[in-house]
């Protein structure tokens, strides 16, 4: 309901009849709001005849076309109704109950306001200099119940009501329409208009959007980040619309807002990232309590498909960034192979099943943050087959051995890695006194290191160290160990998987460091 | 019919004028290195070739800090300010 006093908003109608009436127009004082389905509508309709016989200057708006042809006939009416099927005057004076009545001034202020039956109410309101001096005589208000509840207003209806308000003047959607015609098939439309990754979009009509940026109280014209390679300005609602065709529910956009964030920052370097002929591509890990309350998969299949969090999520950063960013393949993003991470790469970390620190937690969050971290990766999962170790040194040097792999058995000091450690794996690193991760990942670069002239060019591999640029250092600095990774904090550790099968799996990275890209925390704010 | 929300983010880019070519190179020739690997080796032997054919020509030795990102907006600067001509040398 608008506020006693304030403006009644201005309309314009067509009655039943075709003729157009407008508000204000300096002599209507009564506004009334009814729907033929209502029993209480219908209640009060006979004291809306009278009154409209009487003269009294009133608007009667009902809300279905049909309904208001059944109660003209059905009450042999005089009084024209006005046709509000569209809803939005309903909507504009926040009806929430019909029968409402609006008093107002003749300029338009309201002055009081009825809602549903209530006898003595619109003996009051009517006995205010409006009810016609013959009424009280004509009308037989003792047949009328004390009261009666009204019923809901079609302009509240779940279904209409979020379509009413992406069209009213307020609305928080400031993107483009685009219209299409009834013959066009929308889903293959957004094929046509290079909206999508290569599967079928959900369409990002304004009332899903608008349901979207319910999952958010930050303002839908708030600028979430600038998106590489175009550096356009994503706004809140712009991303709300990709996630919309991503597949998103409203409870993952706080997730989807604080990863974009993460990825335009300088040190990710999306623009790189997805530019790369490397083909690398976002990989999405979320921490913390939001992780199960939006339903993402930690166990069982957590990096395949068949959890709509996990999926969708990453599926609408990266339809953010093509659509927003300008990142479509043959355009600035070049890839050689691609790879499916580019469609979509998110999953949550099994908190619960291990001792560890998270991932957030390693990284300076409190464990009740909720926080998405984002890695630049090439490939993965690459998976580290060891069905026998059985000790954890034993199986910390296997992985270690499946990790030579990343980027090229010879190519060191080049890459970070995520490593995926599945709760077998885990429970054999513990087993035996209880490896840390900085013990794990001090194994692994131990296992791995090197004498610098051990990588030198050769018949078998291009890759290494050039025997010219070897030569020219002394033999301590030929023999001088190198390790796989740059730092052993490169070596990143998350658990998940489920609890039968004893594979691991490893994310290879791409330029690790300022060179190319770092990982990105952000705490999700919801 | 149906109505969906654009997006993209509705900017139509702006169609720039190419500099006229010049008929002959003159002034100071810029040789970008990108950073990439042997994109040093491609410039060496573009600076050889061209300094013979060219003897009143001056070249001037530019890098990126990373292949990965754009080139950052002072060395942008500096090399148009600079430079009446760019070669670039992309990678590998």
């Amino acid at each position: 309901m608008l506020p006693i006093e304030s403006q009644a908003p201005a309309f314009n109608l067509d009655t039943n009849q075709g003729e157009s009436r407008s508000f204000p127009d300096g002599e209507t004082v009564l506004i009334c709001f009814i729907k033929e389905d209502c029993p209480t509508c219908k209640l009060v309709v006979p004291i809306l005849e009278q009154l409209h016989l009487s003269g009294l200057p009133m608007l009667v708006l009902g809300q279905t076309k049909d309904g208001n042809k059944l109660l003209i006939e059905q009450f042999n009416l005089t009084m024209p109704i006005l046709d509000d099927s569209s809803l939005k005057v309903s909507f504009a004076y926040d009806i929430d109950t019909v029968p409402t009545v609006v008093q107002t001034s003749t300029d338009g202020i309201i002055s009081a306001e009825l809602i549903g039956f209530v006898k003595t109410e619109w003996q009051n309101l009517l006995g205010q200099n409006l009810l016609p001096q013959n009424m009280d005589n004509t009308f037989d208000w003792d047949a009328l119940p004390d009261w009666r509840p009204g019923c809901g207003s079609l302009s509240v209806d779940p279904l209409i009501a979020d379509r009413l308000q992406a069209e009213a003047e307020n609305s928080p959607l400031r993107a483009r329409k685009i219209d299409i015609a009834p013959a066009d098939d929308e889903f293959e439309f957004m094929f046509d208009q290079g909206f999508s990754d290569g599967l079928p979009l959900v369409p990002p009509s304004p009332e899903r959007v608008l349901r979207m940026l319910a999952g958010t109280s930050r303002d839908s014209q708030e600028i979430v980040a600038i998106l590489p390679p175009n550096l356009a300005e994503a706004t809140v609602e712009k991303v709300a619309i990709n996630a919309v065709m991503a597949g998103c529910k409203p409870e993952y956009f706080p997730v989807v807002l604080a990863a974009l964030e993460a990825a335009c920052t300088d040190e990710f370097n999306a623009h790189g990232v997805m530019s790369t002929t490397m083909g690398a591509s976002p990989v999405m890990v979320v921490n913390g309590p939001i992780r199960n309350r939006i339903g993402m998969n930690a166990t069982l299949g957590a990096l395949g498909q068949g959890n709509r969090a996990n999926a969708t999520i990453g599926r609408a950063v990266r339809l953010a960034l093509r659509n927003m960013g300008g990142a479509k393949p043959g355009g600035t993003e070049r890839s050689t192979l691609g790879n499916p991470m580019k469609f979509t790469m998110c999953f949550a970390e099994s908190e619960e099943r291990s001792e560890w620190d998270p991932l957030h937690v390693e990284r300076g969050f409190d464990p009740s943050d909720s926080v998405v971290t984002l890695f630049g990766m090439t490939s993965g999962p690459v998976l580290i087959v060891d069905q026998t170790s059985v000790g954890s040194e034993q199986l910390a040097r296997s992985m270690a051995m499946s990790l030579q792999n990343v980027h090229h058995p010879k190519a060191y000091m080049a890459s970070d890695t995520l490593l995926v450690v599945c709760p077998e794996h885990l429970d054999t690193l513990q087993r035996d006194g209880h490896m840390s991760k900085a013990e794990l990942r001090r194994v692994i670069q131990a296992s791995l290191a090197q004498p610098l002239k051990q990588l030198v060019q050769n018949d078998a591999s291009g890759v290494g160290v050039a025997a010219a640029t070897l030569d020219k250092m002394d033999e301590a600095r030929q023999n001088k160990l190198v390790t796989k990774f740059p730092k052993d904090e490169d070596i990143h550790i998350v658990v998940a998987g489920s609890d039968a099968g004893k594979f691991s799996g490893a994310f290879h990275g791409w330029a690790t460091g300022p060179i190319g890209t770092i990982s990105v925390s952000r705490k999700i704010e919801e | 019919m149906s109505t969906i929300l654009d997006p993209t983010d509705e900017r139509v880019p702006v169609a720039r004028q190419i500099t006229p070519r010049p008929t002959a190179i003159t002034g100071n020739v810029a040789l970008l290195d990108i950073s990439k690997p042997r994109g040093n080796v491609l410039l060496d032997q573009f600076e050889l070739r061209l300094k013979e054919r060219l003897p009143g020509v001056n070249f001037n030795r530019y890098s990126k800090p990373t292949f990965t990102k754009p080139a950052p907006d002072d060395l942008r600067q500096e090399i148009r300010q600079r430079n009446d001509f760019v070669i670039e040398a992309l990678a590998d």
